[in-house]
């Protein structure tokens, strides 16, 4: 990369703009939040990939997912990771994020200038999705969920001993062990860490089936799952675990599974306090997105002279960055990252 | 150390009731006594005097981890638990695989106790080596201990049902022998779950009766004529006792407040040994209770001048007999407690008896309890005549029936988060009213909504935020609450030159525009209406 080169007097490749993140030379928005003409899409959460588009760019590996979360019938074009078109005089490609299948970081280049749209990443290796690709960019806009010194994640696999710990406790005393956690990606990437350790079936909630499936399909391997509501009435769910959306919690749903034990996974159960107020047993620090040493270990390794931080933790990342010597500032969006519930 | 921290664990990770008792009860049975005893201290609310400044564990994190001020201040406010902060900073501490294991109480003499006679080169010296060679949870634990607030979650009701259980007792036994000061010492652990009965520690009280809030229309308690009413104090409950020549006044907290009322504690040792009362400190004057104001004034002195002891002469009120002749008389109805106190007090009038209040019915009685904000009290308490005198809150026997509170109509103005298990959420609120043209903030209230309530008024705060005073938001002026509060009185102290007693959210008024929030002088007139 050349740093002599400066593009900050110009107008900004990209723009916040009402509908989102706006590429005007390129004609296209980043994960708008408003339906827009021609939306290029990093990966497929609710909060990055909405319906309601004209046309949509993504991943080839993320397709199915995407296509499921914005209807069969949208208009849908993909790339392949690493696989350059151009758009005006932009050029644009998808490069692994590590944060759930199909998930992509953007890069776009216009007359030498290169910018990443990083979408949510983490670097931690995970079984269901391509890792994470460092891109060197000038200007670097990068997520900041977990922007804070106080997330650092454990080693996955340690997670997952004590995830499977927790429900052989549970099945000795013939309790179900309910474990919250996201239907895409996180439900996905536990049940991928427990093949390693088991191959007992685990059950799961309806609307995390057919995402499962989606994994499956594309070759992720991962414990066997029977789903919850195709067990006939009356069965015990004694010493079975079972996977469900944090907002299965406390509904009428719960009541199947008789006395249980509810855990959570997620990386806001780091601290004590969001795992007590939830009220769940057990928290499970289990991310999908960077913590704060890979934030600024991937910040450095993009080489970008110009860093721009959104959601979660934007201002306080920003600021550090600042006083390390980038030039760093916060970019209001409306993604969520990952929701404390 | 590392069994405790398998305790912490082990009560931290489940919500059930019975695993947490389960989990005291095998700690109890299991940890030498010696190791028992001050993890008791601490289960039971109890604090090490300061072993050093919080700035200073504060200053040696940033050190180690290079996080600026500013950094840890945000980290604080999204965390809200400074022991737990710290520990997750120095989650990147290299440390030993093995790391060495050393007894609780060993921790606590050898260790933590000497701390406080060291100067801060040397303290920073051990506790960061401490640091750098525990695991992340017993840096935690020990954190806690050092800034003086291992708080377990644990209700001390659940620790005395372990306790009974190891020790093979009536949890109300084991609750006496915990009251009181105690030494956490091997001695003391054994004795408090040895199945003999020990000579009483004669300074200690007998624990608390409590009473409930009453919810039902007072008639649902049946008969009147089987209930004793008395005015509902606004004091400070105590517990008077004289015994073997010594006189203790204990408060509601379990804090020996002897030499705070020496006017008390001087007239009770012209009561017989072997006495003990349940009653109510009051600021008191020609027979008559003074506003809870003056009392409060009162505790603020650090000393006690003659001037301030004829600004708020102090009286004990009495309303129970516990224990006469050295006997202990809890087991009695109150009938006959309350017949002895009668008779005891009518050689010592410098004891007022809580006198009964009389009425035909509970209708009339209603009417009386108007009456309760002139004569400075709370409203009614209803003892059952037959009743026992319980330990802690047991519904049924005892109720208080308070007189209604004031309200207020206020604007949320400003926004704080909160600790611990409510850390990531804004749960402090500031509130104002209407002082001409601008809202003037008046009070400061925490609880009352519920959690559902506090998640989307966290959400409406973090959208219209205004702006950023640190871990402090200011907000749009528009949402309405409205706030209970028990009394107000004039305070130079605050900007609004009112300072209200109690304050609380009674609800969230989404059907009022800030427009419709009350005013400064509404509020001043109740100064003058004796509130």
């Amino acid at each position: 990369m050349d740093a002599s080169v400066s593009f900050q007097a110009r107008r900004p490749l990209i723009t916040v703009t009402p509908h989102g993140l706006y590429c005007e030379p390129g004609g296209f928005h980043i994960d708008p939040w408003h339906p827009v003409e021609r939306a290029l899409i990093t990966h497929a959460h609710g909060d990055h990939a909405r319906s309601g588009h004209q046309r949509y760019l993504g991943t080839r590996a993320g397709e199915g997912l995407l296509r499921r979360r914005v209807g069969a019938d949208s208009h849908i074009d993909s790339l392949e990771y690493g696989e350059p078109l151009k758009l005006n005089d932009v050029t644009v490609s998808f490069h692994p994020a590590g944060h759930v299948l199909g998930s992509a970081q953007l890069r776009v280049e216009h007359r030498g200038e290169v910018w990443v749209i990083s979408g949510d990443y983490k670097r931690a290796a995970d079984p269901t999705c391509a890792p994470f690709e460092v891109v060197r960019c000038h200007t670097f806009i990068t997520e900041a969920t977990f922007g804070l010194p106080i997330f650092r994640w454990d080693d996955t696999r340690e997670v997952a001993e004590d995830i499977l710990r927790w429900w052989d406790a549970n099945r000795a005393v013939g309790r179900a062990a309910v474990l919250f956690c996201y239907a895409l990606g996180k439900a996905q990437r536990v049940l991928a860490e427990l093949a390693r350790l088991t191959d007992r079936p685990a059950f799961v909630h309806g609307a995390m089936q057919s995402l499962v499936e989606v994994y499956r399909d594309a070759g992720v391997k991962m414990i066997p799952t029977h789903l919850v509501s195709e067990v006939a009435k009356g069965t015990s769910f004694a010493g079975a675990l079972v996977l469900a959306p944090p907002s299965a919690g406390g509904s009428t749903w719960m009541r199947r599974f008789g006395e249980a034990e509810t855990g959570f996974a997620s990386g806001w159960m780091r601290v004590r306090g969001n795992r007590r107020r939830r009220g769940f047993d057990r928290g499970f620090v289990l991310s999908d997105h960077a913590d704060w040493p890979d934030l600024l270990r991937t910040v450095a390794d993009t080489g970008a002279e110009r860093v721009l931080t959104t959601h979660g933790s934007a201002e306080p990342l920003a600021r550090y960055l600042r006083e390390q010597g980038v030039d760093a500032s916060p970019l209001a969006t409306q993604f969520e990252g990952e929701a404390e519930d | 150390m590392r069994r405790l921290a398998d305790l912490y664990e082990r009560l931290d990770q489940t919500t059930s009731t019975n695993a947490k008792v389960d989990a005291l009860t095998r700690y109890f049975q299991e940890a030498p006594p010696e190791d028992a005893a001050w993890a008791l201290y601490f289960l039971t609310g109890q604090k090490l005097k300061r072993l050093l400044t919080t700035k200073l564990l504060v200053g040696w994190t940033q050190e180690l981890t290079h996080i600026p001020d500013w950094l840890f201040a945000e980290v604080y406010a999204s965390v809200g638990d400074l022991a737990e902060v710290i520990s997750l900073l120095l989650d990147n501490l290299e440390r030993p695989s093995t790391p060495e294991e050393l007894p609780l109480s060993q921790w606590l003499t050898e260790r933590l106790l000497p701390l406080r006679v060291l100067d801060a080169t040397a303290q920073r010296e051990r506790v960061v080596s401490w640091w750098r060679s525990m695991p992340r949870r017993e840096v935690f634990l020990l954190n806690k201990m050092l800034t003086g607030e291992l708080r377990v979650g644990v209700s001390s009701t659940l620790v005395v049902r372990a306790l009974a259980k190891v020790a093979g007792l009536p949890a109300p036994d084991v609750a006496h022998r915990l009251m009181g000061t105690w030494t956490p010492s091997k001695e003391f652990f054994q004795q408090l779950v040895s199945p003999e009965v020990s000579d009483a520690e004669h300074s200690r009280p007998y624990p608390f009766y409590l009473a409930s809030p009453l919810e039902q229309p007072p008639e649902a308690l049946g008969d009147l004529s089987e209930w004793l009413v008395e005015w509902k104090w606004d004091g400070i409950r105590g517990q008077l006792l004289h015994r073997k020549g010594d006189v203790y006044l204990w408060s509601r907290g379990e804090e020996l407040i002897t030499d705070r009322f020496p006017e008390i504690t001087e007239a009770a040792k012209a009561l017989p040994e072997g006495v003990v009362l349940d009653g109510e400190v009051l600021a008191y004057e020609d027979g008559q209770p003074l506003p809870f104001a003056r009392l409060q004034r009162r505790i603020g002195r650090q000393k006690l001048t003659p001037k301030v002891l004829a600004e708020a002469p102090a009286a004990f009120i009495a309303y129970d007999l516990l224990e006469q002749d050295g006997q202990d008389l809890r087991a009695l109805p109150l009938r006959e407690r309350r017949e002895r106190l009668a008779a005891l007090l009518k050689h010592h009038p410098t004891f007022p008896l809580s006198p009964a209040v009389e009425a035909s019915s509970w209708e009339a009685l209603a009417h009386t309890r108007s009456e309760a904000r002139e004569r400075n009290v709370e409203g009614f308490m209803l003892k059952r005549l037959s009743s026992p005198y319980l330990t802690g809150r047991k519904r049924g026997d005892w109720w208080k029936w308070k007189i209604d509170p004031f309200t207020v109509d206020a604007v949320l103005l400003y926004a704080h988060p909160g600790h611990g298990r409510r850390s990531s959420l804004y749960t402090d609120y500031t509130f104002a009213v209407w002082n001409g043209t601008d809202l003037l903030p008046v009070t400061k209230a925490y609880s009352g909504l519920t959690d559902e309530e506090i998640s989307r008024l966290d959400r409406w705060i973090r959208a219209h935020t205004r702006e950023k005073f640190g871990p402090v938001r200011s907000v749009e002026p528009e949402q309405v609450f409205e706030l209970h509060f028990e009394g107000i009185q004039k305070s130079p102290r605050h900007k609004s030159g009112v300072a209200l007693r109690f304050p609380r959210i009674a609800r969230w008024r989404t059907d009022k525009k800030p427009q419709d929030a009350d005013s400064l002088d509404s509020l001043k007139e109740l100064l003058h209406a004796g509130a």
